[in-house]
């Protein structure tokens, strides 16, 4: 194990916590909160697309996409702080 | 490709696959002249069958190997990008590439369940397991249970897992598989099955992991360039965009007019509503479970896991679920464009039109046995919207004519679902033979095994499962996109938490995933049978394609009580888990664990 001391180690594990809760916290909200609004959604109309329509065909995708490329390079932050990063 | 020449390939990645792409693009113009001169549909046909899984068995007889970690994690090697679009063919099959488009048609809003529960299962992915997995460095899932859980017992109700839901999921490719090699080949279902095993296995047998990671790329190029092709035509045609995702609310528009024209009760767009076009909570409770159990699913299948074995270390295990992501949002993204393009079509141009006056690939497709079926109730001579009935799964394989485009088309598409297909069965097939030939056999028959016995049995059981999941799917199994979703709530019912914990929780114990996992696994299993099979009313209506919303919460808690009640794991068990969850260093093994 890379050269770290315990107290460190809890540091390094609990900022990688705070990042896991954050980005999961984003993904219930794209996956389920915003689809349980659909119906209410659906009333706004943007380039004619009704928005909770294409919230789910589209929208919550790409913010799928964006939560996995933010989540590569937060860690990858946080491992490098922490000195763990690979070389 | 010899280990010393294997460098020189895998730093010219880019330049070979485009080389590749181009050649393909070429092949496909050439065709389309060949079909301008004269040649027969069926000759083209032929041509993209055979061409592209020649392609591919010639991509899996360049990459035989004799090494073990080339056979297994193809010597973890493969890029960030590439192992993004091999994980893109390995995860996106038939039911993607044929039906989903076709389930948006027939489903609307209802539909896109499956679109939302098939792409967000990789920020789990991504975010819990990938990169820890890739830490721990060995060759499958069970071996992780088998470390972490001291032992064979955790070890064998992985693999049990994991066989049920691999091998439910590669019985519905392989069907798959069959359905198209017969419709562009023209031989009976029975003998086109044999034929797509044929194909499945020169791709896989003799590399292992190496040789389907780059047929997997191959087949990814080939599948996204058919999917994009006619869909980008005719939004270019209709509205003069070529992004079809932006100029699908059009049709949207046209669509809601139509219905109002037709009388038709539930709208495309519409949300949770049942067939009269009320909001229904049975609706909505259905939605979210499905989606919950199609995610979870995802970042429990062995064959979607082990994908990330295979990258050079951790971060790139990180960016790689990041591009597995991407590559599949391409086409999941544009399915929904798909739908609304062949709705307004039908709802504009076949509905309420004079049956003897039909477009011409409606009166195509009805000539094919029950996929599109016209029948004039009334005898009125105009087809009205219920006399109509198309099947889900020609929506994608009709699209080329719908927008009124050339054979070539038609075939390259074929060549794209049989590619989804291919990609797929290769890579369960991969993750059934490996769990049994290294975590049963080598693991717990035989540790003394040399390197040459190891392989010659990978591959025995490799060809063996093959033809098991073939002779199933030639007896027509039914339901098979119900088959794909049994398959992922399995898998998250039984492998989910014990995973998840694993890294997670470090509290828990070897008894508590066991029993965890095995209870949660057969929650699952019963709700399955019980409802299919002997007419068990569903709970709180929940249909069994989401089986895992009862498996899953049980497998956490029986898990979390179970460890609760026993001695907490070892320091040492302590410090291992430590050592995964940091991406540098060396692994601290627990004494004992067998290990290599």
């Amino acid at each position: 194990m890379a050269n770290m001391t315990p107290a460190q180690r809890e540091a390094h594990w609990s900022k990688t916590s705070r990042l896991m809760w954050t980005i999961m916290a984003l993904w219930f909200f794209f996956s389920f909160v915003i689809p349980a609004f659909a119906a209410q959604l659906n009333n706004v109309v943007i380039g004619g697309f009704p928005l909770g329509f294409y919230m789910a065909a589209q929208g919550s995708l790409i913010s799928y996409v964006v939560l996995c490329f933010w989540n590569a390079s937060s860690q990858n932050k946080i491992d490098q702080e922490f000195g763990v990063a690979e070389d | 490709m010899a280990t010393s020449s294997s460098n020189a390939f895998v730093s010219n990645l880019g330049k070979i696959y485009g080389g590749y792409a181009g050649g393909f693009i070429g092949f496909v113009i050439i065709l389309a002249i060949l079909e301008q001169m004269g040649v027969p549909n069926k000759i083209i046909g032929y041509a993209f069958v055979f061409l592209t899984i020649g392609v591919y068995a010639y991509i899996g007889i360049l990459s035989r190997t004799s090494e073990l970690s080339e056979y297994y994690v193809a010597g973890r090697v493969v890029p960030p990008v590439f192992n993004g679009m091999a994980t893109g063919a390995d995860w996106m099959s038939a039911a993607s590439f044929i039906s989903m488009a076709g389930g948006l048609y027939l489903a609307g809003y209802g539909g896109l369940g499956y679109v939302l529960g098939w792409t967000g299962g990789y920020v789990l992915v991504a975010v819990l397991l990938a990169p820890y997995l890739r830490k721990f460095g060995q060759f499958t899932v069970p071996d992780f249970l088998g470390v972490r859980y001291e032992g064979n017992t955790a070890r064998v109700c992985g693999v049990i897992v994991l066989f049920s839901a691999s091998f439910t999921y590669i019985v519905a490719q392989t069907f798959g598989i069959g359905i198209i090699t017969s419709r562009f080949l023209g031989i009976p279902f029975e003998v086109a099955i044999f034929v797509g095993l044929l194909g499945i296995l020169v791709c896989s047998m003799l590399g292992g992991m190496r040789a389907v990671t780059w047929t997997q790329v191959a087949q990814y190029i080939i599948l996204i360039i058919a999917y994009l092709t006619p869909v980008v035509w005719l939004s270019t045609t209709l509205y003069g965009f070529p992004i079809p995702e932006l100029t699908y609310g059009q049709a949207l528009n046209e669509i809601a007019e139509l219905e109002k024209k037709l009388g038709i009760v539930k709208p495309h767009v519409a949300a949770y509503v049942d067939a009269k076009g009320q909001f229904s909570w049975v609706e909505f409770h259905n939605f979210w479970a499905l989606v919950l159990c199609l995610m979870v699913g995802t970042a429990s299948l062995p064959h979607i896991l082990m994908r990330y074995f295979t990258t050079p270390n951790v971060r790139d295990a990180r960016k790689s679920v990041a591009w597995s992501i991407f590559f599949i949002f391409l086409l999941y993204f544009t399915a929904p464009a798909y739908a609304a393009f062949a709705k307004r079509e039908v709802y504009r141009d076949v509905i309420g039109q004079q049956i003897s006056s039909l477009p011409a690939w409606v009166q195509n497709w009805s000539q094919v046995g029950g996929l599109l079926t016209i029948k004039d109730g009334n005898s009125d001579g105009i087809l009205q919207l219920s006399e109509f009935v198309i099947n889900q799964d020609i929506i994608v394989l009709s699209m080329p004519e719908i927008a009124g485009l050339p054979y070539v088309v038609s075939g390259l598409v074929a060549a794209g679902g049989l590619a989804a297909a291919l990609s797929t069965a290769d890579g369960l097939l991969l993750a059934i033979a490996n769990a049994l030939s290294h975590d049963i056999y080598f693991k717990m028959i035989d540790p003394k095994a040399s390197t040459v016995r190891r392989l010659v049995v990978a591959r025995a059981l490799l060809v063996i499962v093959a033809i098991m999941g073939a002779a199933i799917a030639g007896t027509r199994p039914a339901g098979i996109i119900q088959m794909v979703a049994w398959a992922f709530s399995l898998a998250a019912a039984g492998l989910f938490a014990p995973l998840v914990l694993g890294i997670w929780w470090k509290r828990t114990t070897s008894m508590g995933a066991i029993i965890g996992m095995m209870s949660g696994f057969g929650v699952c299993l019963y709700y399955l049978i019980a409802t299919r099979y002997f007419d068990m009313p569903l709970w709180f209506g929940i249909r069994n394609i989401s089986s895992a919303l009862f498996g899953m919460p049980v497998a956490f808690i029986v898990t979390w009580a179970v460890s609760l009640m026993t001695t907490p794991p070892s320091k040492e068990m302590q410090d291992f888990v430590d050592s995964i969850r940091t991406p540098k260093g060396d692994l601290a093994w627990v004494r004992g664990s067998q290990h290599e």
